[in-house]
This record gives C-alpha cells, structure tokens and sequence, in this order.
C-alpha cells in the first residue's frame, strides 16, 4: 500500500477578499446553505414536484427502491412483533422512516461504507447483510452479529454521534491510500447536539474528505423534541459552520432523498468534500418497545404524519405512472413476506451462546489474567454439569 | 555501534524508524507537524514523511481519537499523540466505548492497531492539567493494552513494538524522564521487542521488593542505592507492561524476598498500585513476612508546582516504607 502524496488539506480557507471579491465571496458561501424549503419531488398525494437543482430519478430506479421500501415496512413490523413475542430484547423502529433508510443503503456503491445507528437496521439490511446477523445485536447474543468488511457497513452505533469519526477516519485513511470510497454516516436529530458531532464534521471539513452526513431529523431524541436541542433555523444549516454545504429533504419522499443524497456522493467521490443532509421525517412509534410515546407527544401531532407516509406517496406515483401494476405490487409483497418468515424462523430458533467467547475477543492474544479467569469460569461450569 | 540518545529522541526515533518500515503508520495530532510536538517527540516526521504521514488535526481530541478509529478500520496504524494526559479526557468515550471495544464487539473482525501516546505524570513543575497520573482509568479499561517504559531503551524498544500490536496501546511516557539521557545500542535494539506482558528486574536484591514502573522507576533506584549503604538490599522490579500485567516475574521476586513495597505517582486509592498490592497478597500470601505496602500519590487533585514534592513518591518516603516491613520478625 503506498499513501498518495498531496496536501491533506483543501487549502487556505483565509485568503483576504478584496472589495471586488466580496460578491463572489457571497456567491461562495451560499452555496453551502440548504434550499428555503425541504427538497420535495413527490408530494404526500404521489404527484411529481418539479425542482430546478434535482431532477427525478428513473422509473426503474424508483421502483427497484420502492421493493426495498416495502420490504422494509415489513422488517420494521414483524421485528417489533418478535419483541412482543419475547424473541427479541428490544427494538428501535423506524417506521415511517423507511424512505430514509433505503435511501442510505442505496445511494452510495459496494466499495462504499455505511456507519448506520441502532435504529438504521433496515438500511443495513438494504446493504445486503443478513436479516438474523443483523439482529444478533438485539437479540442478545452479542453486540454485533455481522462482518462491517462483508459489507462495508460498520456495526450499528449505540453511542450517540461518536460513528460520525469513524466514518471520518475510514474516509480518510482511503483518500490517503488513494482509493475513491465515499462513506455515509447516519446520525438522529439528537446526535446533533453531541460534541463528535460537531468534531466529526469540521474534521471532515478540514481534511476534505468524501463524507455524507446523514440526519434524519425524526422530531424526537426519545422524548426531547427538536426544538430543545437546537434553535438553528435547520439543522443543515450547521454546514455553513464548518465550510460544507447543507441541504433539508423531505425525508418521507423516497425520490427527493435518493436524488439529494445522490447528488452529495457523486460531489463527494468527485473530490467535492463533506456534505451535511438533514432529512425531515418522523418517528412513528415510541423510541423502542420499552418507551412510552403518549407521555411526551399526542395523537393529534402522530395523526398529522399518517398521510405523509412514505410507503403510500411512492405506492400512488408508481401506480398512476403505469410504473407499478397488481402483479408487481403482489410479487413486492411475497418477497416482504418471506424476508418476514425468514426472520421469524431465524429468531425463533435457539441460538447457542458460548461462554468462553467471553474471553476469545477481549485482546488478540489471550492475557494469563484472562486465560486464569476462563479457566476458572470452565471450572465452575464443569461443577454445574455434575 | 553505542550512541546517546535522550528518552525524547529514542522516542523520536522510533517512530521515525517504525513509519520508514511500515507505509500505512500514520502520526497526527496537536502541534506535531511542523513544531515536531510540544515536546518534540515527532520532530522532523512531517519534514521527511510528508504531512500525509504527519500531520497537525483540528484542535479536538475526541475528534482525533474517533478519526483514528476509523482510520484503523481501513487499514492504516495510526499513532496520535494526545498533548498531555488531562487534555486526553475529551477522547475518552472514543477510547473506552470504541477504541477498548469494538475488536471484542465485532468477535475480533476489526483489530484497532492503534497507538495513543500520552506524556503523563509529574515532576516538571507544570500547573494543574499537565501532570496526571491517568494510567488507573486506562487500566480499568479491559481491552486496551497500558504499558509505560521507564528507560531509554525501552522507549525506543516498546513504541516500535506498540506501532506493530495488534491491538489498541495507552503508551504512557513519564514526562520528567524526556531529557534523561543513556548510552544504547541502536542497531541491538532493533530486533528486539518482548516487552508486553513482560516486567523486568531493574535492579537485583534479596531482602525486600520495590514494585514500581514509569517516572517511579529512577526513583525506585535511587531508593535502593541508598537502602544498600544502610546494608539492605532491596530488588527494584520495572513494570513496564501494566496490562497486560506480567504477575510471573513480580510473585517470583516477592517469594524470594518475602517482602514488597508498590511505588506509584498516581493517589493510592482503586489505583493500579492497589491492584498490585492485592495481586502480591493473593498469590504471595504465606511467603509474605510483612503486610504489603503502597508508597504512592495522596489523595489529592494533583498539587500546585511549588507543593508537588511533597505529594510525590521520594526516596525518603520509599525507605520509610522500608523500614516498617516488620524487620523485627526477621
């Protein structure tokens, strides 16, 4: 491996403007404020939008993400089921957050990295990890149950906003190696507010390396809602802070998100640098299974959202396009079903649990402290069998 | 071929040699490009590797720890330097929750070969924040590989051998002993690396066991000298490796001595030097002749300059320990 020369940085960022220079200053820097509105392409009603800045992606790329929409509902539902059923400790839902989570999964290549949060399994699976490895985590036998290399999608995050470095670092270090990898990096509204947060964004300003930052701005970090964590007047409007463009979506339009998020990796792999995209969407459900979402927020405001949903708008556009027919829907339906049979077959098998795995990962090389501690552990195991 | 070098420049010197051998080991944190560090520890690297190799980052530990964990993720050592041991506090999270365990988390399917240099401890006369002790938090951290030299050689020998761990390395070096100087041999050097998980005997003794590591170490020595004008010969063991801890060498030389006293900078209380003590007593207890003692910080938030030599371990205060491992039962 041989790291590529050149400057690690973007260049001067002070370079005094003139008089003369200050309008193309102003023309500079507004480049990295997002749009007046969120971007919309499709409305809650299924009707096209036509903006300027993001054309509609193709009918077939439409449809391919609308699948995984569905499929994604599905998840979403029949993992909360197996909660109830006792066959999972817990699980963060994000449904009603679909459109964003296939939109992750989808708009960046294989050789590309995604950091998701513990509420973006659905993008995880979108990826193309396995359903019961993914949900290894939340079903108790480990803290992570698939191969970040398998897929290039590193473990979901349960520490708020600290991934955000790491997909800096795993940029980074394939800019250095000369590799053209862009990596997405998921965080919620909440995460925000976190100092890594802010650490990972002007560090990936500052070293210019190809990072999308990825907000889905669900109104709630479990029951605090956005306007006590930040007063900005988005909250991608904090890329201008650190020198990176910003842009809001509708984050239950699975088009506009997929033609925005699009748009910041292909600048990013381009050489652009960071981009920050705040999606707009909501939380459904209670933060997980074991939270209580009338204590804090009322139907009244959760009814508002139904008819934003993102299933319905891409199901109507599709439909009346001529994109999407009954055979088609009936055919989306059976994969939904037999991704939700797979997982209940796979979570209602027994998994085995190995205590000595304890010990196994802790160092490379067992220390004698750990080797005395398994054996001890072994030992009174062996007891307990006879 | 001898040669003199100071701990700082053995220190120097084996990045320098380490990122010559090895082209994905990367060196970056605060002021150590083009100033060469605080305290010149990576001077020259950015000039001769380019500031791809080394480079100064936003000023951001967290940032710079988190960074290091994704870079390591993709196939780079990263080597970052935090200034001082209490600036480290703000990487913390990254290095408890991330650094210590995302190889366990993902059942070994992502080594973090990493290495977080950390000047530490006292006896420079700086003010508050530039002289903890911090090695006890790191310690407590299962995962993390903490290890400190207290030589020249082994400065130069341990960090080659943090760059090329498999795992994530807290690499202390007691501040104090960067201008020491010592006479080595370099090219010897080179090939030998066998210091993790390994203490070794710094000064051979038979009537009692000084148990100590880091900046302690030269202080460990003098107390020892100056035990044997008095006729008393006490075994100075160096730590070195405080995890993984090397529990063979330091039970072998208390069985021989039947006595021990642990030497810390760090406050004595749910320290690394109480986890020694306890270690000695559990596995050493019938050949002890005197319970075992601690000679360490109080404890205090670290004092003021004028008033550090009263808090820290000194000779006098090692002897007096000495003195009362109940001699009159011998």
């Amino acid at each position: 491996m041989t790291i590529s020369t050149g400057s690690p940085w973007r260049g001067s960022m002070q370079e005094p403007a003139g008089r003369a220079d200050l309008d193309a200053q102003r023309a500079a820097e507004s480049y990295m404020l997002p749009s007046v509105e969120p971007v919309q392409l499709i409305d809650p009603d299924g009707r096209h939008v036509h903006n300027d800045k993001y054309p509609l992606p193709d009918g077939d790329s439409l449809l391919g993400a609308y699948r995984e929409l569905v499929v994604g509902r599905r998840v979403n539902d029949q993992a909360n089921a197996l909660v109830r059923q006792g066959r999972m400790a817990v699980y963060p839902s994000s449904h009603g957050q679909e459109a964003c989570q296939v939109a992750a999964a989808l708009c960046i290549e294989a050789a590309d990295w995604l950091f998701p949060t513990y509420r973006d399994t659905v993008a995880v699976l979108a990826r193309g990890v396995d359903p019961i490895q993914a949900l290894t985590l939340l079903r108790g036998d480990w803290h992570s149950g698939y191969d970040p290399y398998e897929h290039n999608v590193s473990i979901q995050a349960t520490p708020l906003a600290t991934q955000l470095l790491h997909a800096v670092g795993v940029a980074h270090a394939a800019k250095l190696k000369g590799e053209n990898t862009v990596v997405v990096a998921m965080c919620g509204d909440g995460a925000t507010s976190e100092g890594d947060f802010h650490e990972a964004l002007n560090f990936a300003a500052v070293f210019h390396v190809p990072v999308v930052f990825f907000v889905q701005n669900n109104q709630y970090a479990i029951s605090v809602p956005l306007s006590h964590q930040s007063v900005a007047p988005s909250l991608a409007h904090k890329a201008i802070g650190y020198g990176m463009p910003g842009e809001r979506v509708d984050g239950n339009d699975l088009a506009a998100l997929l033609a925005v998020l699009g748009k910041a990796v292909d600048r990013a792999r381009d050489g652009g640098g960071p981009a920050l995209v705040e999606a707009h969407t909501y939380r459904m459900q209670s933060h997980t299974n074991a939270d209580d979402a009338t204590r804090y927020r009322s139907d009244d405001e959760v009814a508002q959202w139904v008819p934003k949903d993102p299933v319905m708008r891409m199901r109507t556009y599709l439909t009346e396009l001529k994109l999407l027919d009954e055979s088609t829907e009936k055919d989306i339906a059976a994969e939904a079903e037999r991704v939700a049979a797979a997982l209940r077959e796979g979570l209602n098998a027994e998994s085995e649990v190995d205590p000595e795995d304890l010990f196994r990962h802790v160092y490379s090389e067992k220390t004698s402290q750990l080797r005395e501690q398994a054996a001890k552990l072994r030992e009174e195991l062996s007891r307990e069998q006879l | 071929m001898s040669t003199t070098l100071t701990f700082a420049k053995a220190l120097n010197t084996a990045l320098a040699d380490e990122m010559e051998a090895d082209p994905t080991v990367v060196v970056f944190g605060e002021d150590v490009g083009t100033l060469g560090g605080v305290f010149r520890i990576t001077d020259g690297l950015t000039k001769r590797f380019g500031e791809e190799r080394c480079f100064d980052t936003p000023l951001a530990e967290s940032g710079i720890m988190g960074m290091a964990v994704g870079m390591a993720m993709n196939g780079l050592r990263p080597v970052v330097e935090m200034q001082f041991d209490a600036f480290a506090y703000p990487a913390f999270e990254q290095v408890v929750s991330h650094v210590a365990k995302m190889p366990n988390r993902t059942r070994g399917k992502v080594k973090l070969p990493l290495v977080i240099r950390i000047p530490y401890a006292g006896g420079i006369g700086g003010v508050e924040h530039h002289c903890d002790s911090s090695e006890s938090y790191y310690a407590h951290t299962p995962g993390l590989t903490v290890v400190s030299p207290a030589t020249v050689p082994d400065a130069y020998t341990m960090l080659r051998e943090a760059i090329r761990h498999p795992d994530p390395v807290v690499f202390l070096e007691p501040k104090k002993l960067y201008w020491s100087k010592e006479d080595l041999e370099l090219e010897a050097l080179r090939s030998s690396a066998n210091s993790f998980g390994r203490a070794v005997v710094a000064r051979e003794g038979t009537d009692a066991t000084l148990i100590t590591y880091g900046p302690s170490v030269s202080t460990a020595l003098n107390a020892a000298a100056a035990a044997a004008e008095e006729g008393r010969s006490l075994e100075v063991i160096d730590v070195r490796s405080i995890v993984p801890f090397d529990d063979a060498t330091v039970m072998a030389s208390v069985r021989k001595t039947g006595r021990a006293v642990v030497i810390a900078e760090a406050p004595g209380f749910a320290s690394v030097a109480s986890e020694i003590v306890a270690r000695v007593q559990e596995r050493c207890f019938h050949s002890l002749a005197a319970p075992v003692l601690r000679v360490t910080g109080f404890d205090i938030p670290y004092p003021a300059p004028k008033l550090e030599h009263f808090h820290l371990p000194s000779v006098d205060r090692i002897l007096d320990a000495v003195d009362e491992l109940q001699w009159e039962d011998a």
